[in-house]
């Protein structure tokens, strides 16, 4: 219990700094001071706009997708009993992918904020494929949820990669859209998905009891009372709406609902209760640094996020699979 | 199998904007027909029907290499990130360089290999079974879509369409040379893993097992891997990573012979007949042309969700 607490007082620590960095550097040098001064509303018109329109939209955006993409990893991950569980494994990417190139074709949209729910659509809609494809009646069997996210995502990128060679105009929005990213998306459209991430995040913080005693296996926790296939809906309701909202608003980001619940596993233990707000709280400290890195990394310009989160996500994983013996699916 | 897969190279030939009798066609491989049907046949259809059934074969053994290998269904190169590795030289090619066919099957085979070497380093000695190689793969082959998703950005519109156009895996204007590439490949390696034929075999019932048969354990692994990783490359580097046919070309072989072990020359014949039916689609479902890639993809995509779908009906039934 103390060590728990003692933990989140380090990840919260970690948030704040992640925060201040996020508003502190960029691309374009400011001084520290210039920014205060920026943040209170005085100082050069640059710099004052720079703070305030780009990068406190952007930290805030990187808070709530991060939150977002930390719980439904760590929901799905306790859902499927599948430790490698994650939104891409779900089509999520793919699916957003596919409503966004879908919109950019057929109906000619190309202001992002128009095919925020486009994507929004496609990413619930491939959700539910896959999962309607894996899930039998104990749960998902990890085996076939994997086949089954793997066939979904074929068959969405051959439908993209169609409409993408067919248009040119297409492909040059998608090609920026397909790395994930925090900056220059519309505040506006954030707003109006402001009630997805807070819906779906009350609701995960609510299942992590039932999500307890659903890991004690099915048939014990109906004797414990709770009610299995109302929790199992429950929580793809949380884990779509999040993931979905998640991806419409930056785009794809790999790893951080994959990596983030592991690392916290790892020193909470299984209970759901502390597994679920650790996740929420670490999951912005990691996506908000590999912004800032990428903002260093690539100066005067930047590397978008989603290509730092793929790149740094992917060794970490590498290096988990290397750690274990064996890793069990 | 093998019928249907004559069938279909047939149909391939024979049909098009520029029909062509099935008599005209023997005649003209054998090499005197009427000058337009000779052209058509020789010079269009056939190089481009024997690309798609040379690599779709040797991916199809590759797959099935790699899946007894793996004793998992998912460990196809698709999946292991050899593919990607193979597509992230040949957009670095396409970019970087803009040159033509030749730099791109080079960049895709210094891709894929390097990409292979880097996985089996990683993985170790006895990381070749099991989920370790796929799943290594899949945090190899998530980096390189990183990276190739950056150069995309970084292109100009142009370059950038030609090189998803190759991602897509194409058959489209293949010629001799790339035949006689691909041949060669697929003469020299497919009877190195038939050799290793039951070997493998006797590798699916365990190390142990096998090793109390008198089986080389390593070398059973080893050889057979690293054809198989020269059969994708140079599949790749004539025809695009064509997505899916290493994946479900030995699952359908297995799946029909209901057989133990690699299957390795079903899952070839498999392989080529799923490339060949999926250009034949290609080229003729839509009114616009396709590339094959796109046709795999999806077509494998939805009969793999059927086929999910269908299993867990019977098992409830």
């Amino acid at each position: 219990m103390r060590k728990r607490l003692a933990g989140l007082l380090l990840v919260v620590t970690l948030l704040l700094v992640a925060v201040a960095l996020s508003i502190a550097v960029g691309s374009r040098v400011i001084p520290l001071g210039d920014v205060l001064g920026a943040l209170a509303g005085d100082g050069s018109p640059d710099d004052v706009l720079t703070v305030r329109e780009g990068r406190i939209p952007r930290t805030v955006l990187g808070l709530v997708a991060g939150a977002a993409l930390g719980l439904s990893g760590a929901l799905m991950q306790s859902l499927t009993r599948n430790p490698l569980a994650d939104p891409g494994i779900f089509g999520i990417n793919l699916g957003a992918a596919a409503g966004v190139v879908l919109a950019i074709t057929i109906f000619g949209i190309t202001a992002p904020a128009g095919y925020v729910w486009f994507a929004f659509l496609g990413s619930v809609l491939a959700m539910l494929v896959v999962y309607g494809a894996s899930a039998g009646r104990a749960g998902t069997n990890p085996a076939r949820l994997a086949l089954a996210g793997i066939a979904v995502q074929f068959a969405l990128a051959g439908v993209v990669q169609a409409l993408q060679l067919a248009d040119r105009g297409a492909l040059d929005q998608m090609r920026f859209w397909v790395v994930g990213s925090l900056a220059n998306r519309e505040t506006a459209t954030l707003w109006s998905l402001a009630p997805f991430f807070v819906g779906g995040i009350l609701l995960s913080l609510v299942l992590a009891r039932s999500l307890n005693a659903l890991a004690l296996g099915d048939d014990t926790a109906r004797a414990l009372g709770a009610g299995v296939a109302t929790t199992r809906i429950l929580v793809l309701i949380a884990v779509t709406v999040l993931c979905g909202a998640a991806t419409a608003a930056c785009g794809p980001l790999a790893f951080i609902g994959l990596m983030v619940p592991h690392v916290v596993r790892s020193f909470t233990g299984p209970d759901q209760r502390w597994v679920l707000p650790f996740s929420m709280l670490l999951a912005p400290v990691v996506l908000l640094s590999a912004d800032v890195l990428g903002r260093v990394l690539a100066r005067p310009s930047e590397l978008q996020v989603g290509i730092v989160m793929d790149v740094i996500g992917g060794i970490v994983f590498i290096a988990i699979v290397r750690a274990r013996r064996v890793v069990h699916l | 199998m093998a019928v249907i897969l004559l069938v279909a190279s047939a149909f391939t030939l024979t049909t098009g904007d520029f029909a062509v009798p099935i008599g005209d066609v023997v005649t003209a491989i054998v090499g005197d027909a009427p000058p337009a049907a000779e052209f058509v046949v020789n010079t269009l259809r056939l190089p481009r029907l024997l690309v798609g059934i040379l690599a779709g074969a040797g991916l199809g053994v590759a797959g099935a290499v790699m899946q007894s290998l793996s004793r998992n269904a998912l460990g196809s190169p698709d999946m292991i990130g050899f593919s990607m590795g193979a597509a992230t030289g040949g957009i670095a090619a396409i970019l970087l360089t803009a040159s033509g066919t030749v730099g791109t099957s080079i960049g895709a085979a210094v891709g894929g290999f390097a990409t292979a070497l880097v996985i089996l380093l990683l993985v170790g000695r006895h990381g070749l079974n099991g989920y370790r190689l796929v799943l290594v793969g899949v945090g190899i082959s998530t980096v390189l879509m990183a990276v190739n998703g950056y150069m995309l950005t970084r292109a100009i519109l142009g370059d950038a369409q030609r090189a998803v156009a190759w991602q897509v895996g194409n058959l489209s204007g293949r010629n001799w040379e790339h035949v006689t590439l691909v041949a060669v490949a697929v003469a020299v390696l497919v009877p190195v893993i038939l050799i290793f034929n039951r070997r493998m075999s006797m590798l699916e019932l365990g190390d142990d097992t096998a090793t109390a048969l008198g089986v080389g354990v390593l070398a059973t692994r080893l050889v057979p891997l690293l054809a198989s990783i020269g059969l994708v490359a140079a599949a790749i580097s004539m025809a695009g990573p064509i997505p899916f046919v290493a994946l479900a070309g030995p699952h359908l072989a297995r799946r029909l012979t209901r057989h133990p072990g690699p299957n390795v020359l079903p899952a070839a014949v498999m392989g080529a007949l799923l490339t060949v039916a999926s250009d034949f689609a290609a080229q003729h479902a839509l009114p616009v042309q396709l590339p094959v890639g796109i046709v795999t993809s999806v077509v494998g995509g939805v009969y793999l969700v059927a086929l999910l779908i269908v299993q867990r009906r019977s098992r409830r039934a």
